[in-house]
This record gives C-alpha cells, structure tokens and sequence, in this order.
C-alpha cells in the first residue's frame, strides 16, 4: 500500500564514525513529482540520494519505495535507476550496448532490446548515435545518453545526483528544460539532488532544503522562496537582508521586534514566538521600496531611514546599498522601469533615503 | 527542525539497527585473501632470517640461539670473496648503464628521429627476453668472440669478471631507460623554457634545472639496475669460469650440495643491504 | 629552398647531440645483445662437432631433432603447460591482491605495494632454499604435522612444488601492472552496473574485467616469458624428475660431455618463437583496445 508516495524515508539515519551526514531525515516524496534535495555541499543530499539508490545503506531508519521496505536491498535489486554526476559511462562498449545494458540484465529478449534502445534514444534526441562511443561525444550528449540508459528500464524512480554540474552555463539552461519536460512527458518521479538553487527552483514540484545533515524545510518553490521557515533557507535561497532584534510583542501571524537602535519592525512569523525572544527580521532587497524622504507613504509598513552608500547599476536593475546604521548595511533592488538618462533619476552615493516595508513582504525568523 | 519533518518524526520510531555498511564488494574475504598473500610472501623470508640464528646445523629447527654462523661466514673465504666480487661487479654495472641508460632515454624523449621505433624494439628486448636465451647468447657470443681475439692477435682471453660486467650492463640498460623515460615524460618543459629565459644555456639549464629534477628517476633506475644485477644467477652461472666467483652461484652450489645456515646468515645480509639501499635512496630524494 | 646557414647549423649540431646521446648504449646493445643473439640464431643452423666445436656446416637437423624427438618435444609442451598454470595461478592470487591494495587509504598503498617486493630483492635462490626448509620431509610442514599427530606429506620434489616456487617469484611481476591497470578504473562504474541490475558478479564480469584487461595482458607476459626459462625452480624444489626446456639447454651448453652448442640454440630459438607469437599477441589486444 503506497498511497502515491513514491519513495518514502522514516527517520532515516547515515552515521561515518562519528559524523552524522544524514541526521534523522524523514520525507515523503510522492508520484510522478519532480523532487529536488537542495543544499550546500557536505548537507547529506548526496548521500540520501545514494541510500534511496542503495549504494549506502541507512544506519538506522527505513526506506520505502512504493510501499515496499527497502533499506538494505542491494541497488541491482531495486526498481530504481541513477543518472550519475560524472555519468559514468561505460568506456569500452557503444552507447547502444550502454544504453542495453540494463535491459541485458533483466534479460530481455535480444529481439526486444534493439527497439526499446531505438526508443530510449529517440526519447533523449540520440537519435544515430547508436554506435558512436563515449569518449567520441561533448558532455551534454553523453549526459542524455546516461538520461536514456536510466529511462529504458522504465524504473519507478529516476535518481539524479548534479547531473548539469560538469556543463557551461548555457547547456545547464537548455536541459534544465528539457529535464523538466522530459519528466512531464514520461511521469516518473525524479529525485533531483542540486547546489544550484535557480536550478531547483526552475525545475521542481517540491524542494527539500538540507544543511548538516538535517531536511530544514520541504515545500514548493513558492513556498520555499516567499516563506521560509529559518534563517538558513532565507540565506541560502535567493538574496535577503538580516535585522536582528528582540520580539516585542506577537500576534495570529505576525510579530514586532524591536532593534538596538529602537526601530520597530513588524513581519510574518511561521512559527510562533515568544516576547523577549531574539529574533531576525528578513526582507529581501526586491520587495522593499526606496524613497527620498518625504516622498515615502507608510500605510501598514515600517519605514527605515538610510544613507545610500553603493550604487550598481545592471541595466535591467539598480543594486542600492544603503546603511542602516555602522553596524549594518542592507540591499535594495530596483527594476529600471523607467527609461532615462537623468542622472538625477538614478540614486547617488550619499543621497539619505527611506525604505518602506508591507509588514507581508517581510519575516520574523528565530533560527 | 522543520514542522514537516517534525511531524513525521512521530510517524514510527526507528529501530535501532546494528551499524550497516556501505554496499560491500567483498572486503572481508578481499582483506582474508591479502593476509593469507602477504603471509605466503613473507613466511620463508622471515624463515631464513630466524634459522640463521639456530644451533641445528641442518638450519631446519631451533635448536637454540647463537651467532655462529655469522662469524663462520665472515671466515668463509670462498664466500666473502664471492661477495665482494658480486658487490664491485653490481657497482660497476650499475654506474655503467646508469650512464648510458640515462643518455638513450634523453634522446628518445628529446629528440624526434628515424629509426625510433626500431630503438624502442631493441631496447624492450632484453626486458621480455628469457634470461636464459641471453645468457646462452653471450655465452656463444663470447667464445667466439675469444677465438676470433685469439686467431688475430695470438693471445688467450678468458671469461672474467669483466665478462660479466659486460653482460650486465647489457640487459640493465634497458631497464634505466625505462624508469628515466617515465621520470622525463613526467618533466615540464616550460622549466627549461623558464630558464632560457632566465639566461641559462643549455649546459646550464641542464645540470642546474632538468639533472635535478629527474635524478630521482635516475637513482631509481641505478637502484632496479643494481639490485637485478646483485641477484643475477642465470647469466653469472653460464659466463662465470674458474677465475669467477660470484655469490648467487656459490650459493647455488651449496644448496644443491651441502646447506649449513651460513646460507640463512649471508641471505639475511644481503636482504637487510637491499633493504637499507632502499631506504637511503628514498631518504635522498626527499631531501631534493 | 635553401634553409640559411644558422638554421643548418643548428640542424648539425642537434644531430651531433642526439648522436652523442644515443650511441654509447645502442652500440652497447648492439654488440652485446644483437650480435649474440644473432650468433646463437646461426649456431642453431651448424652441426655440432665431435669435441663440441662449431663445424661451419648448414644443417636443420637441430630443429628436426627438437621436433621430433620426444625428449625436446615433452620438454617444449611441458615447459609451455607450466609457465601457462604459473600465470593462471600467479592471475588468480594477483588480482584480488591488487584489488585489495587499490582500496586502501592512499597513504598505506606505497608501502603495501613495497612489501610485495621486498621478498624480491632477497637472493632468488635463497628464497627457493627457504621453501625447501618448509617443504623437505623433515621440515617445517612435515614437523608441525607430525606434532600432531598428523600423517607425513610428501611435498618437496613435486611438479606442485615447483609450481609453489614459481608462483613465488613471479607474483610481483604480476601484481604491479594489474595495480596500475586497477588504480586507473573508475569505480562508479561498478556502481552504474549494479544500478542497472547487475550483480555483483556480472558487474565485476562485465565493467571490471574487460576495463582492467591491458593489466592483466600486461602482468600474464611479465610472467609467462620468464617462467617458460626456467630450471632452478624444477631442479631445487621439484627434484629435477622430468626436463624442462631450460634444464635442456643448461645440459646441453654446460653440461654435456660434448657440449652440443648449436642444438641448444636452436632450443633457444624455439624458446623465442614462443616468445614473438605471445607478444604479437599481447600487441593486438592493447591495440585493440586503443581502436
């Protein structure tokens, strides 16, 4: 019985010694979803891949594939296939007979392998790279021939472990949305293991957000990025500013802290806090609106008066930091909305200013 | 923790299981199979360096401890002569071919010439040639060569150290230019570049950049080529005569006849000079 | 086109290095090496006088003889059946050995490959000396078994003996290119295989084996060409009962009475044909591998 969760993990522990790279993570990932495990490098999103793989097998805890409890069954036996980051392609054989090789393991007909191959990699635009061998192909053809060899088994489950780490910039982007149409085509479920958080963000149904070891946060890309539940997965996705403060008074969904030099602050709290608590607020540099003092309307939203000190100017956006106070400085983003070449229309270094903030724009963050 | 992963915390309490490993290819039996390897390798060495010290003088029990055997071998003229011959012939062949070796490796690394492929065939040959096809070789080579010595200038000659001397640098060599060959391949070029920049020539840049940098491929070829030599018995045995004593013949004569433990004294020797050869040759690289 | 004169002079004095550089040791192989080689080649085609000397005389009877006579010819097939088992065995130990060593932590796998050859550059004869201590029927074997009560063995003077003490002193020639050949394989390979449904048999089967090939193409004739060479090893441990090649050319240069020079070298000879087939061989299927 497995209630469309495709792969499920129940406390699953991965100890070395005395380090825990995988540190009690439990995750439900389900049907034909495309799941990515997102972190920085050493956050165990590798080596939970690797156990659901089965090339590692879980200190404790349990792994379940469709229902069926598969902690310690050997990799060759699990219904799962793992598109590799260094692809690892099979040097000495064609990448027909790569492409066959799983099939040749399920013993398959011959009569049948030939146009399953044929399909796979038709599938993955290969299309007369049969007898070609590996070490003949760039780095992106080689990637969709280990795309076609995992695919042709038609396994339950695809694993994919930084599969566009070794690609230029331009090639990532291509098959970032040939990956993510691909797996709409063929609906099965994708585990995609990433350090690139545009990529995950780009590409999934679902992110799990990973440090040390610990799944931090699960949730859409939306929910990931308007509102994260800690410190780490506000820093670590996209760009935000910290403020740190004490709470000084809570309510359904919000609070108010109040900083050092006695600005109140007022953002949405996903989890509840207490008064007296410390705490952070964090806004991210698109979602706060500068003015020159005086032209700033507060309705519902905290002002903070700034001192611009840096000004990038990158064309389709200005990067403003302006500073708060001597211990802190902050960014804002502005879209070039309009088009001039006023110079008084762009911000100066030096020019004061003030930041107004929606109370819904921001969070209150205890970890 | 995250609510989410909080909440499914709860969801069952994981069994504590014992320690499971990584997906294993065998390592026990692997690591079994090593032991049992290692052992087979060193169980009749370590043999030999024990029963040099027993009473028996079969050499096959222990029978007590004593240093007997030791002090009769360093009485042993027949063997301390032998030894002394086999060191100074190791020498000389070592520095010979070293030498020449090194040159050849030079130039097939350096130089780009017709013939290469020929060279190259020539000098694997003494490497895949049974040894015994070499010795018999230069054992026809050198009496002809003796006759036709004899028939020209009257004089006798006959084989003598130098004989063997000559017959060890020819198959050393092949085995220098190897080990020099990798040392060069592995060499960067834009060093000696960087020191014709500096304005060095090419005698210069040569002693001062290239000869360091690959001395420790050439002493490594000097130590294979001495060591083989040291341990030559095929090519010594068919070209030594009765001037010619060599020790692994000696010892050849003396296993198929009488053994007394001096053999286990005089082979624990010769593996603790090896041995201590080797350890000094490391211990001048690492100082360069 | 004329190329000006510092060009050529250049020119010269490169070929005036390379010469200098190249000819002390080619002449030295040349002289030392080719000739003789060359010299037994012509021997194995003379006749053989009545006190041992070369009679100058064109004769194929050394070759007749070696592949008629029953003597040369079982010598020749045995010789062949040896140093084939040697390599066989010397492969089957070697290669988890090598194994072994390459999954080690980097910093144990230099002295681990040290120790395999250490027992080398303890004297040859010494060593075989050492198994007979361990084998003779009054030995160390026979000893700890009649300690226990256990019946004798009869061990020394064996053809299994020999074969002992051939894989003996072969295994370093084997295990140091199937290292090299082991250390250069990408173990996510295996990993690939069994992700695709392979076992751990047919991975190591089907990625492993044919990937580690050129080792152990390499490994089989640093082991095969020596041992086919042989007689020490049949002498001291198996009881020189039966003849191998190399007891025959020993007789027959050294201890014949008379010495018969130019069938020994036709002995020899044959000993290279062998030699020329197995490495026309071995280049075939590294060159294979290159396609």
């Amino acid at each position: 019985m497995s209630d469309g969760n495709a792969i499920e993990l129940r406390d699953v522990v991965k100890q070395f010694g005395d380090v825990y790279a995988v540190d009690h993570v439990s995750l439900r990932i389900r049907d034909g979803e495309f799941f990515s495990m997102l972190g920085p490098s050493g956050c165990g999103k590798t080596t939970t891949l690797r156990m659901i793989a089965g090339f590692e097998y879980p200190t404790s805890g349990e792994i379940s594939i469709h229902g069926r409890e598969m902690s310690t069954t050997p990799p060759h036996q699990r219904p799962v296939n793992t598109v590799f980051q260094s692809y690892a392609l099979f040097p000495h054989m064609t990448v027909a007979q790569n492409v066959a090789f799983g099939l040749e393991m399920k013993r398959i007909a011959k009569s049948e392998i030939g146009p399953r191959v044929q399909e796979a990699l038709d599938q993955v635009r290969l299309t007369g790279f049969a007898e070609r061998r590996p070490r003949q192909m760039s780095g992106g053809q080689q990637q969709r021939v280990a795309l076609a060899r995992a695919l042709v088994n038609s396994p339950e489950v695809l694993l994919l472990d930084e599969p566009l780490g070794a690609l230029d910039q331009k090639l990532r982007k291509e098959l970032q949305l040939e990956l993510k149409g691909l797996q709409r085509r063929v609906g099965i479920t994708f585990i995609f293991v990433t350090h690139d958080q545009e990529e995950a963000l780009t590409m999934s149904d679902r992110i799990a957000v990973m440090s040390q070891g610990k799944v931090l946060q699960v949730g859409s890309p939306t929910e990931i990025y308007e509102r994260p539940t800690c410190k780490f997965v506000a820093d670590f996705i996209g760009e935000t500013n910290f403020i740190d403060g004490t709470v000084i008074e809570h309510g359904d969904n919000y609070a108010t802290i109040e900083t050092a030099d006695g600005l109140k602050l007022r953002g949405i709290t996903p989890r509840p806090v207490a008064i007296g608590e410390a705490a952070t607020l964090s806004i991210r540099p698109e979602k706060v609106r500068m003015f020159a003092p005086g032209d700033a309307k507060a309705e519902h939203a905290f002002t903070l008066p700034v001192k611009v000190e840096l000004v990038s100017y990158i064309g389709s956006d200005t990067r403003v930091t302006v500073r708060l106070n001597p211990q802190r400085t902050l960014d804002v983003w502005e879209q070039n909305t309009f088009s001039t070449l006023d110079r008084d229309a762009y911000w100066q270094p030096g020019e004061p200013a003030v930041l107004v903030c929606p109370p819904d724009n921001a969070l209150v963050l205890t970890e | 923790m995250s609510a989410e992963a909080t909440s499914q915390a709860t969801v069952r309490p994981a069994k504590p299981t014992v320690e499971r490993g990584r997906l294993s290819w065998g390592g026990f039996s692997l690591t079994t199979h090593a032991v049992v390897m290692y052992l087979f390798l060193y169980v009749p060495i370590a043999i030999l360096v024990i029963f040099s010290f027993t009473r028996d003088e079969f050499g096959v029990r222990w029978t007590g401890f004593t240093l007997d055997w030791y002090t009769r071998l360093f009485a042993n003229e027949r063997l301390m002569g032998a030894a002394g011959n086999t060191l100074y012939v190791a020498f000389v062949s070592t520095v010979v071919s070293t030498i020449l070796g090194t040159l050849v490796a030079l130039a097939l690394e350096r130089y780009r010439f017709r013939g290469r492929n020929a060279t190259d065939a020539l000098l694997y040959l003494p490497i895949v040639i049974p040894e015994i096809v070499m010795a018999v070789a230069l054992l026809a080579f050198s009496a002809f060569a003796f006759e036709l010595f004899q028939r020209i200038t009257g004089q006798t000659l006959r084989r003598n150290l130098t004989t063997v001397i000559i017959a060890h640098i020819a198959f050393s060599i092949s085995f220098v230019v190897v080990v020099v060959r990798t040392s060069l391949k592995n060499f960067d070029l834009r060093l000696e570049e960087a020191a014709a920049d500096l304005g060095a020539n090419a005698w210069n840049t040569f002693w001062r950049v290239t000869f360091p940098l690959i001395l420790p491929g050439i002493i490594g070829g000097a130590l294979l080529a001495f060591t083989l030599s040291l341990d030559d018995f095929i090519i010594s045995l068919f070209l030594s005569g009765p001037g010619t004593s060599l020790l692994p013949v000696e010892v050849y004569n003396k296993v198929r006849r009488a053994v007394t433990p001096e053999i286990n004294a005089i082979s624990t020797l010769m593996l603790l000079f090896s041995i201590s050869l080797v350890v000094l040759s490391q211990a001048v690289q690492r100082r360069n | 086109m004329a190329l000006n004169t510092l060009e050529r002079e250049r020119q010269r004095r490169e070929r005036r290095n390379l010469t200098l550089l190249l000819s002390p040791g080619l002449l030295w192989l040349v002289l030392f090496f080719a000739l003789p080689l060359l010299i037994i080649l012509i021997y194995s085609f003379m006749t053989n006088g009545p006190r041992g000397n070369i009679v100058w005389q064109f004769t194929i009877e050394q070759y007749t003889t070696l592949f008629t006579r029953s003597i040369y010819v079982n010598a020749y097939l045995r010789s062949i059946w040896v140093s084939l088992l040697t390599t066989l065995a010397c492969l089957l130990l070697g290669y988890p050995l090598a194994l072994f060593i390459v999954r080690q932590p980097a910093r144990w796998r230099t002295p681990l490959l040290f120790l395999i050859l250490i027992p080398f550059w303890t004297n040859f004869l010494v060593r075989i000396y050492a198994w007979q201590i361990i084998l003779s029927n009054n030995g160390l074997i026979n000893s700890a078994l009649g300690n226990l009560g256990l019946p004798q063995l009869n061990l020394l003077n064996t053809e299994g003996a020999t074969l002992l003490g051939l894989v003996y002193g072969e295994l370093p020639f084997m295990v140091l290119p199937l290292y090299a050949a082991i250390d250069r394989f990408d173990f996510t390979l295996l990993e690939a295989a069994a992700d695709l449904g392979a076992s751990r048999w047919r991975g190591f089967l089907r990625v492993m084996l044919p990937m580690t090939m050129p080792g152990i193409a390499a490994g089989s004739v640093l082991v095969f060409i020596p041992t086919l060479g042989q007689f020490v090893v049949s002498e001291l441990l198996g009881g020189a009962k039966v003849d191998y090649l190399g007891n025959l050319i020993q007789r027959l240069f050294l201890r014949s009475n008379p010495p018969n020079w130019p069938l020994g070298s036709a002995m020899a000879m044959a000993m290279m044909l062998v030699l020329l087939v197995l490495i026309l061989l071995y280049f075939r299927t590294t060159s294979e591998e290159d396609r």
